[in-house]
């Protein structure tokens, strides 16, 4: 496949190739949207069925971090598309600017996200034989507040009265969580590794307002991941949460 | 047969330069960009695992010709009819005709160079290696035995045989199909020639156009049902066990959401492929050219809404049933659409028996047969009867063996002389084509009827009244093998030694015949101006095709 400076040989024009490429970034979002699916039906199956030991699991959660990295994930998708328009208008200092604005966005928001499964692992909240709902409250550290733990205690109270079976309930939750959480800081790390690659080719001043198709659909897919994760959120974190 | 030396038909010589002496060696082919090279990698691979899976299904037919099983252990029978499934529906039907002939045709018949994205399209075929590799290492490390649909919680608890590595196989073998779906709809969207319209897109590319479709919606669903039931197997996570407060239909839901529109990834290509091959054959245009471009997007768009109708007896809900039932019924519309158009197209048409012909000939009547016995299915009383027998057994495989092969078979003939530059021989594979269709009748038919009595599908052994029947399955099983092994050797032996085909042996209406056969690189020597209708058979003067005219006879190898 020969190519002459930006355009490669089968295509006729620079406008049919930039259309091309941009379909082809929505379409694959499309099955994303669909890999993603199966993913939410089996979380709203199991949150209709199991509604008492989820919520419990989405209050262990913590809403400062997921609320800070939500933050960061929106300021992301602003750098990311300033770091688009950037490049149509031929700003070329101003791409790479943002596109590493948007990398080091994503790289704290990623950072967050081990904090928060460390804690977990820290509780005993990991799928498995060592898993235990109660174990926070029954094991607290100097660093708790003695009172957020009482409150916890009893609330796990109530919700072992109503269902029995929290434990294994609220596996599936964590199950939940860390699949889709994981999946989606699986699609951040290929996102930070296009990145890299864009910023790569900025350096380079290869973006100018004639052929910026690279970062216009690594952006697209930057703004999906994000959408990802507006839905995560409040699924994961909020419904349910009263503390 | 194989001292006659190469014999160019008077006139015809092959191109000095084509797609297959441009460059030599190794590397040049494994790291092609060249979208028809990319299909003979996939014609390759496809074959492969034809073989492998062909292997399973003549050791299941030879351990029923006794009722009480005559060559494997119980365990083993399991595994054998598992690993067919999963080596024939995975690795076979779903790449066959659209990675292969679609692959070669789709930029051909538009006039484009190459398809849209051609890195992606080799790297689909390095994916699928992979993921066959993964099946390949399960098969070969204590088999697979929780049946092709993977049903919770079997495969992902009580299953001892190597369930992980066939599931993550499956899982990276889905992004071969959906990057494939993906770089045939981009491609059909922006890479068209000149004058080429949508209402002027050969059926081929229409029928392609729905199964991409199909691909890009439904794959990825598949990839995150088995993802969940391999980390549930490996991890020991309870999505779908009941024992840790799982579903296990929630799995089935999931898993028919893709399994079932996949059977029309299987079978809307062999649609496109009969499309095409009955107007040449005919020599007419077709009938109802929008009507059956427009019934392979129906067939895409109601597939995805007739899953559950597998699960009749699951315990869903009646209403839920009854819907599914219902919707099942409406995609037997758009497929009736199609057999009627194409009969229409054979009436009072110039009809010649070229070998082609035969195959689309029977993949109409056998397409028939699977579609109709497809409506006893989804009714909802008779499903209890004949769920889960023989009879399902020889429904699916009168679609897909007796449907989508017949069309691959048929297409790798029809466009022989396109992929190699040469003719394969006439007469053998007209015999060849009649042994397929009787053995296939024979193998097929008598299980129909011992799934109507009672046979269920996946039991090693059976009562004695049912073995006459057995054996006549078994018997066809063995004329049904025949019959594809005679393409396999006569079709390679046509590489070398076949009759040199010239543009357009047939002669055909599509772009794809415009060109050289074997085609240049960049499939034509100047982009293409299409400035007629789809298969005009009556004012194409440039292929000598004028009304009133005597219909010109196809170029034949020996005769």
């Amino acid at each position: 496949m020969h190519r002459t400076g930006e355009l490669y040989g089968h295509f006729e024009t620079l406008e049919q190739q930039k259309e091309s490429a941009a379909l082809g970034m929505w379409i694959f979002l499309v099955t994303e949207v669909l890999f993603f699916g199966g993913l939410f039906l089996t979380y709203t199956i199991n949150r209709h069925a199991f509604g008492a030991a989820f919520g419990a699991g989405s209050n262990t959660l913590d809403i400062k971090l997921g609320g800070f990295n939500t933050v960061v994930l929106i300021m992301s998708s602003l750098t990311m598309a300033m770091a688009v328009w950037s490049a149509q208008v031929g700003k070329k200092q101003l791409v790479s600017i943002f596109l590493v604005a948007t990398l080091g966005l994503g790289t704290v928001f990623l950072g967050v996200k081990v904090i928060e499964y460390k804690q977990k692992f820290d509780h005993h909240l990991i799928p498995g034989h060592d898993f235990d709902m109660r174990y926070r409250s029954e094991h607290p550290t100097a660093a708790d507040d003695p009172k957020e733990i009482a409150i916890e205690k009893e609330e796990l109270e109530k919700t072992f009265a109503v269902d029995p079976d929290t434990n294994a309930h609220a596996q599936l939750y964590f199950s939940l969580y860390f699949g889709m959480t994981g999946l989606h800081a699986l699609h951040m790390i290929v996102g930070a590794g296009l990145l890299v690659w864009l910023i790569k080719g900025s350096f380079a001043g290869r973006f100018t307002p004639r052929y910026n198709t690279p970062v216009e659909i690594v952006g697209l897919y930057w703004h999906f991941v994000d959408i990802v994760w507006i839905y995560l959120f409040p699924l994961l974190y909020l419904i349910d949460r009263h503390r | 047969m194989s001292d006659i030396p190469p014999n160019p038909l008077p006139g015809h010589k092959l191109p000095h330069e084509d797609y297959l002496n441009a460059t030599y060696g190794m590397r040049s082919w494994l790291l092609t960009t060249d979208h028809k090279r990319i299909a003979l990698l996939y014609l390759g691979s496809v074959t492969f695992f034809f073989f492998i899976g062909g292997l399973f299904a003549t050791m299941i037919r030879i351990h029923l010709l006794t009722p009480t099983g005559a060559l494997v252990t119980p365990e083993t029978y399991n595994k054998l009819f598992t690993m067919h499934g999963v080596a024939m529906v995975f690795f076979f039907l779903i790449p066959s005709i659209p990675a292969v002939l679609g692959n070669f045709l789709i930029p051909m018949m538009i006039g484009a160079k190459d398809l849209a994205f051609p890195k992606i399209n080799l790297l689909s075929w390095y994916i699928y290696i992979i993921g066959g590799c993964f099946v390949l290492y399960s098969f070969g490390t204590g088999g697979l035995d929780t049946g092709w649909t993977f049903y919770t919680p079997l495969s992902s608890v009580y299953s001892n045989s190597a369930v992980t590595p066939a599931v993550i196989g499956i899982f990276i073998n889905g992004f071969s199909s959906i990057l494939t779906g993906l770089n045939f709809i981009v491609t059909i969207h922006t890479m068209r020639a000149p004058g080429m319209t949508w209402f002027r897109l050969p059926l081929f590319a229409w029928a392609h156009y729905a199964t991409s479709l199909v691909m890009i919606l439904g794959t990825p669903v598949i990839a995150i049902t088995l993802l969940l039931a391999g980390l549930e197997r490996m991890f020991h996570l309870g999505f779908f066990n009941p024992a840790l407060g799982g579903d296990p239909i929630l799995f089935q839901h999931l898993f028919w959401f893709y399994s079932h529109p996949a059977v029309y990834i299987m079978v809307l290509p062999a649609m496109g492929v009969v499309s095409e091959i009955i107007p040449t054959f005919a020599r007419k245009p077709i009938f109802g050219y929008s009507f059956i471009a427009g019934s392979s997007i129906a067939i895409a768009v109601i597939g995805f809404l007739v899953w559950a109708h597998h699960m009749f007896v699951t315990g869903e809900s009646t209403y839920a049933a009854l819907t599914f039932s219902f919707l099942s019924y409406l995609v037997a519309i758009p497929s009736a659409v199609k057999v009627f158009n194409w009969t229409s197209t054979l009436y009072k048409g110039s009809i010649s028996w070229d070998t082609p012909m035969l195959y689309a000939l029977g993949f109409i009547g056998l397409f028939v047969i699977g579609g109709l016995t497809g409506l006893f299915l989804a009714c909802l009383g008779l499903d209890i009867h004949i769920h889960d027998t023989y009879f399902v057994v020889a429904h699916f495989h009168y679609i897909m063996v007796g449907g989508a092969v017949m069309g691959y078979v048929g297409g790798l003939h029809f466009w022989w002389p396109k992929i190699t530059g040469r003719l394969y021989p006439e007469t053998l594979s007209r015999v060849a084509a009649v042994t397929l269709f009787v053995g296939f009748n024979l193998t097929f038919f008598p299980q129909f009827i011992l799934g109507y009595l009672g046979m269920p599908r996946r039991y090693h052994t059976y009562p004695p009244e049912f073995q006459v029947l057995n054996v006549l399955s078994t018997a066809g099983a063995s004329i049904l093998a025949l019959g594809y092994l005679l393409p396999m050797l006569y079709l390679t032996w046509s590489m070398r030694y076949g009759q040199v085909a010239g543009q357009n042996p047939w002669p055909a209406t599509g772009l794809e015949w415009k060109t050289d056969s074997p085609p240049p690189t960049e499939n034509f020597h100047v982009t293409p101006e299409v400035t007629w209708e789809p298969y005009d058979y009556q004012n194409r003067p440039d292929l000598g095709l004028v009304a009133g005219a005597k219909p010109l006879r196809p170029a034949h190898g020996d005769d």
